[in-house]
């Protein structure tokens, strides 16, 4: 029991990591969701590089990281729209070139600076033990707006994830609602950067969720799901760094993987004794 | 403009090979021409659908056919002409159309149960936040009783086989209660009872009042069912009673098949009493 808790119960910098990293599992399991549902897994994963370049600007000049990740956010999906619309080009070159292209700029920009190595890891690989309260407080109303658009775009965002024609003919602008959940998607990689990294905000937005994709019935079991999963993630990854010393970050996505891949042999064991029980019955 | 002048169609009267049209029409087209990417894939289309009133598009894939749905309701722009829908531009009147399209993306990813698919049926009736009542369940029931898939309705939609999904996606354009029902190869992986069903219920919504535009490669039945049926191949080959339309000459035209054998038509019929529309008081036509 000491193991467990005590990590938690007398450190402040743990019970903090415990809550913004709950606040953002909670964030990514809504967003990657529909990063999952919608195949937007690729521009998920450009937007949390294409992040970089914001980031580490605003921290040469001495901004604060999160307005930075913003102006990247908005540039990359500027870019993507522009060179889809003017050219043949399909969204994932798009998509594919402006990323490359944000992450080597990033990466220029932060090899400017006197501790290049330092800062390039903690933008890639969060500080979740350094979170301090404002960052939690932003990281809740940011979740809270997150759950918000989730709530109210629930019938377009569903018809969207079912067939986009479908939700157009239904009166539901594809456009519009399609650069809502690009914008949800877009705050939950700023604000979570900071505590996983922009790297392995990826992993949170799409581990959590697609496990619950392979269990669930309904949208919302989904989310539910993904939760849970993004939880104990958290928690179980902070444990682990807390006893063996590890990168907190890394575990903490490490476990989020593994909870999917555990998940993914159980059911596919699972069918395949109900597929031989079946076989039984009928033979 | 000009396309109107080049076009090779037979002329159409429109009011000879309209009959019965009560009150506005519709649907109207007007010389339209349809396509995408700038590209015009039939010019010089018209016709005018009444309320109640059902036209089949026959043509073969690539035809044009699903081109013309899709600018009826308003996914894609007409290039030319004239379209009006319930007097108005296509893609204005979303409570009142139910679509049908021939492709749904993600089947497969999203995990939705049946009863969710048809429940979507509801959704253009009310908008991002007006709740659903206890008579939109019993609707969205009715649909799927109609379609034989009451006892899937907890189902998840990736477990259906492609039939029993033709089923549940047929069961949603029916809880819609839409004044058009615009269908591209509703009928596509139905079995004989699936089509039986299908046929049923189609015709229980003319009966409503409701008005229905197919787009099918069933000449036998479905075809033969509607009040009108338009010939495509690229152009319009021809329009006007199942009677007069499907001939072996234009059959041989549109499809460069020669169609053998006595052609089964029927002639629609409403047939009340159906317990679920008149229990719900569904057989009134909507005004």
């Amino acid at each position: 029991m000491d193991l467990l808790v005590t990590p938690f119960s007398t450190n402040g910098f743990m019970l903090q990591a415990l809550i913004a990293g709950i606040l953002v599992s909670i964030a990514c399991a809504i967003a990657g969701t529909f990063v999952i549902l919608r195949g937007l897994a690729f521009i998920g994963d450009a937007l949390g590089h294409g992040v970089l370049p914001g980031i580490a600007v605003a921290i040469l000049v001495g901004f604060p990281g999160i307005i930075g990740a913003a102006i990247g956010a908005a540039f990359m999906i500027g870019g993507i729209t522009l060179i889809t619309q003017r050219s043949r080009l399909s969204s994932d070159t798009a998509i594919g070139l402006l990323f490359i292209g944000m992450l080597s700029l990033g990466v220029v920009i932060v090899s400017r600076s006197n501790s290049f190595s330092g800062d390039l890891t903690r933008i890639l690989f969060g500080e979740i033990l350094g979170i301090g309260i404002p960052a939690i407080l932003i990281q809740l109303v940011a979740t809270v707006v997150i759950a918000a658009i989730a709530v109210i775009c629930a019938r377009p965002f569903l018809l969207l994830s079912f067939d986009p024609e479908q939700a157009e003919v239904a009166g539901y602008s594809v456009r519009l609602y399609h650069n809502v959940m690009l914008f949800m998607i877009a705050v939950t990689v700023i604000v979570s950067f900071q505590t996983v990294g922009t790297l392995l905000v990826f992993g949170l937005l799409i581990a959590p969720a697609g496990a619950g994709a392979l269990l669930a019935r309904r949208i919302e079991a989904m989310m539910a799901w993904a939760v849970l999963f993004g939880t104990l993630s958290m928690y179980i990854g902070l444990l682990i760094s807390y006893h063996l010393n590890l990168a907190a970050g890394a575990a903490i996505i490490l476990v989020a993987v593994v909870i999917f891949f555990i998940v993914f042999i159980a059911q596919n064991l699972r069918n395949r004794r109900v597929a031989h029980l079946q076989e039984q019955a009928h033979g | 403009m000009d396309s109107r002048e080049k076009s090779a169609s037979p002329s159409i009267d429109v009011g000879a090979s309209t009959p019965g049209i009560k009150g506005s029409p519709y649907v109207a087209a007007k010389h339209l021409n349809i396509g995408y990417s700038n590209e015009v894939v039939v010019a010089n289309i018209s016709f005018e659908l009444g309320q109640g009133q059902a036209i089949a598009l026959i043509g073969t894939n690539g035809s044009g056919k699903s081109t013309l749905l899709k600018t009826i309701v308003g996914l894609l722009t007409a290039m030319g002409g004239q379209l009006s829908v319930f007097g108005m531009p296509p893609g204005n009147n979303h409570s009142r159309i139910a679509y049908l399209g021939q492709f749904h993306a993600s089947g497969f990813v999203l995990p939705i149960r049946a009863i969710d698919v048809v429940r979507m049926g509801r959704f253009p009736l009310y908008g991002l936040w007006r709740r659903m009542s206890r008579r939109d369940d019993e609707i969205v029931m009715s649909a799927m009783r109609t379609m034989g898939i009451e006892k899937l309705a907890d189902s998840p939609l990736r477990s259906l086989s492609g039939g029993q999904q033709q089923r549940t996606y047929l069961a949603q354009v029916l809880a819609h209660q839409a004044d058009l029902l615009v269908l591209d190869e509703p009928t596509a992986g139905l079995d004989a009872g699936g089509r039986e069903l299908y046929l049923h219920a189609i015709n229980d919504e003319l009966c409503r009042g409701a008005s229905i535009v197919i787009a099918t490669h069933d000449i036998q039945e479905e075809a033969a069912l509607c009040h009108q049926v338009m010939l495509l191949a690229r152009r319009v080959v021809a329009i006007g009673t199942p009677q007069e339309v499907l001939t072996p000459e234009a059959l041989l035209e549109a499809f460069g098949i020669v169609v053998t054998g006595e052609k089964r038509l029927h002639v629609l019929e409403c047939k009340h009493g159906h317990d679920d529309m008149e229990r719900l008081g569904l057989n009134k036509p909507k005004l």
